[in-house]
């Protein structure tokens, strides 16, 4: 594991890696100075993003981390398009990000499932929302609803479903047109302890299995570790990049995983990051 | 053990103590038939009268129908409007409030200036008394949808008119039907305010008659009719719900 520090004022000083960038494969998604300013209501503006360099690449699997309202989640809306940068620009396979971008697949907190269509109903949303037909799907939808482990439910109702089943089903609609990209904005934040363990094992089982590139909001130390070949460690508001670590654990990682010296020395790292930016009082 | 007995036994039963305790006050206080007659003449004047108060009703029921049907036929696609589009919403909602807050059935003597004695002021003020909470309830439903929902399906790509069919609509569905059953009380009232003020047809005239001529039997007879017809129709909506959005938590079974 490596850390690379690149705004680096006052870090603990972690091994500088340099090469880290340059060894990746041509980045997927590109970054470039993005800053976001939001205009509140009393015209006084907030600056949410601040000047964030970032490249991911293709299949990677990166988690932005950082305390509650450190414009994460407003990083995650900017690479999909949904809101543009103040400054800066996103851009996908080297095309600037101008409008929503569909080729990809979003996971919310709340799992946004529609509660007067079944299982396989909010599945074939996805589909339906792109004007597309849904019977050539249909047997397509219900092999992957099979695969999280919901092939008896697909005629039940979103409230007949438990919490990390209906998450279960709004990946299963963010994955079921085989998008190369896959964003998730603390999807996990809302479930119990041990749905949201089982959860991220399947997570990660479905990431090397389609080797999607996913880009992962989340504020857990432990969940971002778990995950991703990178985390982005960000400053609370205004969001800038702090940190990055390279997690250079084997995978497929287990619950074993988490007593690995890498693993309890990233999270140290990163506890002792916060601790200096004031997010965490010691 | 109470949930084993059927639900019409309950009903019946409870219907039987009103009667009882109706007969008891009738025969302790003495009442003279003009004031409150017992429940036993006032069933002999339902029976007696049925084939008139009967008429009297289908003519109730059309105007009652037809004012609802207008008001939720103009109110739904108002609110999608005022909900889709901010500059409309500034032109029409704060006139639309405005006039609301003119009382609906001091309007109906001007209508029947307007439109004669005919049933087109009845139903006028029917649709009137009906059309507010319609739109109201429908754009609290369609403005309720989480934002997170709306980026959701504009990362599918969909246009505005897909995720207004598929998304926002059927979002409302609950919404608009707690409206429509708001309006259908309502629209009872303003039936019955037009015929009051000027007619010579319909429940509302037979129960002005009735007062007039202290035939309080057939007063009650009619009221016993009115509340069946309202409640009938109420009945009607709460089915219409039922059959339009079995998914919402409202409509459930609840397991005992």
């Amino acid at each position: 594991m490596t850390g690379q520090s690149e705004t680096g004022t006052g870090a603990p000083a972690m091994p500088a890696a340099k090469s880290a960038a340059s060894r990746r494969r041509a980045a997927f998604i590109e970054l470039d100075a993005v800053s976001k300013t939001f205009s509140t209501r009393d015209r006084s503006s907030t600056l949410a993003v601040d000047g964030v360099d970032l490249d991911i690449g293709a299949s990677e699997f990166v988690s932005l981390l950082g305390p509650s309202g450190c414009g994460k989640s407003t990083l995650l809306s900017i690479i999909a398009g949904l809101i543009q940068p103040t400054s800066g620009e996103a851009r996908i396979e080297g095309k600037p990000v101008l409008a929503p971008y569909t080729n990809t697949g979003i996971v919310f907190q709340s799992d946004l499932l529609l509660d007067w269509r079944t299982v396989l109903g909010n599945v074939l949303i996805q589909f339906e929302m792109r004007g597309l037909k849904t019977a050539p799907h249909r047997e397509q939808a219900r092999a992957l609803i099979g695969s999280v482990g919901l092939a008896d439910f697909e005629r039940k109702y979103p409230w007949e479903l438990s919490g990390g089943m209906r998450q279960r089903v709004a990946i299963c609609r963010a994955l079921i047109h085989d998008p190369p990209l896959l964003l998730m904005d603390e999807p996990f934040g809302a479930l119990d302890a041990l749905t949201r363990a089982q959860l991220q094992i399947d997570l990660q089982s479905i990431w090397q299995s389609t080797r999607k590139t996913v880009v992962f909001v989340t504020h857990s130390i432990e969940e971002a570790v778990f995950l991703s070949d990178r985390v982005i460690v960000m400053t609370p508001r205004p969001g800038r990049v702090r940190d990055i670590l390279e997690i250079d654990l084997p995978r497929p990682r287990g619950l074993d995983v988490r007593e690995h010296p890498a693993f309890t020395e990233a999270i140290l790292h990163v506890n002792h990051l916060f601790q200096d930016m004031g997010v965490i009082r010691a | 053990m109470y949930a084993r007995i059927n639900p019409l036994l309950w009903t019946m039963g409870s219907f039987a103590i009103v009667f009882a305790v109706w007969e008891a006050i009738v025969w302790f206080f003495a009442m003279p038939q003009y004031l409150l007659p017992g429940p036993g003449p006032v069933f002999v004047s339902l029976a007696g009268n049925f084939a008139a108060i009967l008429s009297q009703t289908w003519w109730t029921a059309a105007t009652i129908l037809a004012g609802f049907i207008l008001a939720a036929a103009f109110a739904v696609p108002l609110a999608m409007v005022i909900v889709i589009s901010p500059l409309l919403e500034r032109l029409i909602y704060p006139p639309m409030v405005a006039t609301q807050s003119i009382p609906k059935i001091a309007l109906a003597p001007l209508f029947i200036v307007w439109f004669g004695f005919g049933v087109v002021p009845k139903v006028a003020v029917a649709f009137l008394i009906a059309f507010f909470p319609i739109v109201i309830d429908t754009i609290v439903g369609l403005r309720s949808i989480d934002p997170a929902m709306l980026q959701l399906a504009r990362s599918m790509g969909a246009p505005p008119y897909r995720i207004f069919l598929k998304m926002r609509l059927p979002h409302a569905l609950p919404a608009i039907f707690g409206g429509l059953k708001v309006a259908s009380s309502l629209a009872v009232v303003g039936a019955l305010t037009g015929e009051f003020v000027g007619s010579d047809k319909g429940l509302g005239y037979l129960l002005v008659q009735a007062a007039g001529n202290l035939n309080t039997a057939l007063l009650f007879a009619t009221l016993v009719v009115l509340s069946a017809l309202a409640m009938a129709f109420f009945y009607l909506i709460e089915v219409l719900e039922r059959i339009a959005i079995p998914w919402h938590a409202s409509q459930r079974t609840h397991p005992h």
